[in-house]
């Protein structure tokens, strides 16, 4: 049986998880709420993160529009997607939730402005 | 001079919280007082996401809390002026401010909402030996410049101190190119969330030293490099075991102080261990019809603590102003025991509690399973498991208001146990 230990952080509660394996079974101990067994049973197979940064905008009040991954991405696809985001620029008048990147690489997660400038 | 029934200062979460109840509880003559050049505070810059999860049960960034709270201001249509700086509180609540467009103002509130926020603590405030080179930031202050105005501030970078602001900018920093050799924290435990610890430090394997701290910043325009060595029990750094690091920028992220300047000038009476006022049930400070809320109170870890306290501290202005609120009730005062730094608020008059009273505090250390257990007069009235306490991670206990029923002098106390003890 494989047994490991993991912080969840699908939340601020940050509950200790111990995920154990047993023939291809995983059992998920220690979460607070049904979303930390989804995070320890992903996180083993799939791990995957949302990711926060910002693209340049023209016009508007400030000089980076703030954008985040609507949903998780993979987590090794991180860096691939921080590169390609870097050479995005945007015109204001932009709306929070307006789509600034479909599918961002292949990833079938669209790329979403974090405020309204 | 300007007239209005509550005035708020400052226009982060906590302002817009505070002056959006006020104005649900009946009070329509409100003006919101921000000395920048947008509302929303320090949420502006956190770009990451992670807020919100208990306001509105979805994870969002913190310009997208902040939009949502801004707008709704709007639409209520409550005043608010920008670029306005509050200087000072004087007799018989009349605040002066300025501005580039009105000039000095003189305003009258019937009652103040104090909401300044926070600042972070500088290399000054724990006396860094070394040169004074180029290079050293606060990671607030970095966050800003790297998220708003889009100027990096370095290639390769140390952090010291393992606050949640530190840690996130390790990542922020991680994901834009630089390399973060190292965070140092003094003390043996960090002073972020976990969660933070994880996804930010762990998820690009950059090393947290726990028991380390600065011993030297070298360089003379620009950091060249800095020092690091661990610490003994006593804080002391231990001979021998100095890291030396190349490094062309050092954040400091190790800890904020309530932006109390205004309050401490108007005579307000502050705690000691949180540097924000002392407040009672209806986070009212010393000064009668002067109410107090969100950093500027205590430093809070989630916005989503802030917003449900300021929410009341708008509600009970609006009740202020419609003289709802008893002054002369009965009050007992609460009291830090065993293993608690300090609660909030200070002081309770059961008569003015609605529903139930929400009491929050730090814990000194990190402990694990522990009970928390509140008495009134030494006698139990509610106990709590807890699995894992930290420095970092606020706790909150709700009392029934049909539990507080006490005599003259009464003090509350909350007090950790080793379960089984
Ligand atoms: C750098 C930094 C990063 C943070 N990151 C996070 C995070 O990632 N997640 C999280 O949950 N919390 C974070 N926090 C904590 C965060 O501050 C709170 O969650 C929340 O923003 C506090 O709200 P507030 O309204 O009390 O303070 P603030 O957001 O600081 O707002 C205070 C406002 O008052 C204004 N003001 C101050 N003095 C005056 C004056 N004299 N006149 C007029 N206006 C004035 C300021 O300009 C500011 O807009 C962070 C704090 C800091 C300092
Ligand atoms: S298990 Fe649930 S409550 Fe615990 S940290 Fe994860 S999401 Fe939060």
């Amino acid at each position: 049986m494989e047994k490991h230990q993991l912080v969840c952080i699908v939340c601020p509660m940050g509950c200790y998880l111990e995920v154990t394996k047993e023939n291809e079974e995983y059992n998920v101990t220690g979460n607070k709420c049904p979303r930390g067994k989804a995070y320890g049973m992903k996180e083993l197979t799939n791990p995957t993160r949302v990711v926060t940064t910002t693209v340049k905008i023209k016009g508007g009040l400030l000089n980076r529009l703030p954008v985040k991954t609507k949903e998780a991405i993979p987590k090794e696809k991180i860096f691939e997607c921080m590169k390609f985001i870097d050479s995005i620029e945007v015109k204001a008048p932009i709306s929070v939730g307006d789509i600034i990147v479909k599918d961002l690489l292949g990833t079938g997660v669209d790329l979403v402005a974090s405020r309204s400038m | 001079m300007l007239k209005y029934d509550i005035v708020v200062v400052g226009g982060g979460p906590a302002g817009l919280a505070a002056a959006i109840e006020a104005k649900k509880n009946g009070v329509d003559n409100i003006l919101v007082i921000e000395r920048d050049r947008e509302l929303g505070g320090i949420l502006q810059q956190c770009i990451h996401n992670g807020f919100g999860l208990h306001v509105f049960k979805e994870e969002l960034t913190g310009p997208e809390y902040a939009e949502k709270f801004i707008t709704e201001l709007k639409n209520m249509g409550i005043e608010y002026k920008l670029d306005t700086m509050a200087l000072e509180i004087g007799e018989e609540r009349v605040i002066h401010a300025i501005n580039t467009v009105d000039g000095f103002m003189r305003i009258k509130a019937g009652a103040i909402i104090l909401s300044m926020g926070c600042r972070e603590r500088t290399r000054g405030a724990i006396s860094i030996p070394g040169t004074r080179p180029a290079g050293v930031f606060t990671a607030g202050t970095a966050q800003r410049f790297v998220n708003m105005e889009g100027y990096m501030v370095g290639k390769r970078v140390v952090i010291l101190g393992s606050g949640d602001i530190g840690l996130i900018m390790a990542r922020r920093m991680t994901l834009e190119g630089a390399k973060v050799l190292a965070v140092a924290e003094l003390m043996p435990f960090s002073g972020g969330l976990t969660r933070n610890i994880v996804q930010c430090l762990e998820d690009y394997h950059i090393p947290l030293y726990l028991s380390h701290t600065l011993m030297e910043i070298k360089g003379k325009d620009r950091v060249e490099g800095v020092v690091i060595a661990e610490v003994d029990k006593n804080r002391k750094p231990i001979p021998g075991t100095e890291k030396h690091y190349d490094c062309d920028t050092l954040l400091l992220s190790v800890g904020l102080i309530p932006e109390n300047e205004i309050s401490k000038n108007a005579g307000i009476a502050l705690d000691p261990v949180t540097s924000g006022p002392i407040v009672n049930e209806s986070m009212e400070t010393s000064i009668e019809g002067v109410f107090a809320c969100g950093n500027v109170v205590h430093v809070h870890d989630l916005v989503d603590f802030v917003t449900a306290e300021s929410k009341r501290a708008g509600k009970n202005a609006a009740r202020y102003i419609k003289k709802e609120i008893k002054a002369d009730a009965k009050t007992a005062k609460t009291k830090p025991g065993e293993g608690i730094r300090y609660i909030v608020p200070h002081m309770v008059r059961p008569e003015n509690v609605d529903g139930t009273l929400d009491l929050f505090m730090r814990v000194d250390n990190v402990y694990k399973d522990m009970n928390m257990i509140v008495k009134l007069d030494g006698k139990e009235i509610k106990r709590m498991k807890k699995k894992h306490l930290a420095p970092g991670e606020m706790e909150s206990v709700k009392i029934k208001k049909e539990d507080l029923g006490f005599g003259e002098d009464a003090v509350i106390t909350v007090q950790l146990e080793k379960e089984g003890a």
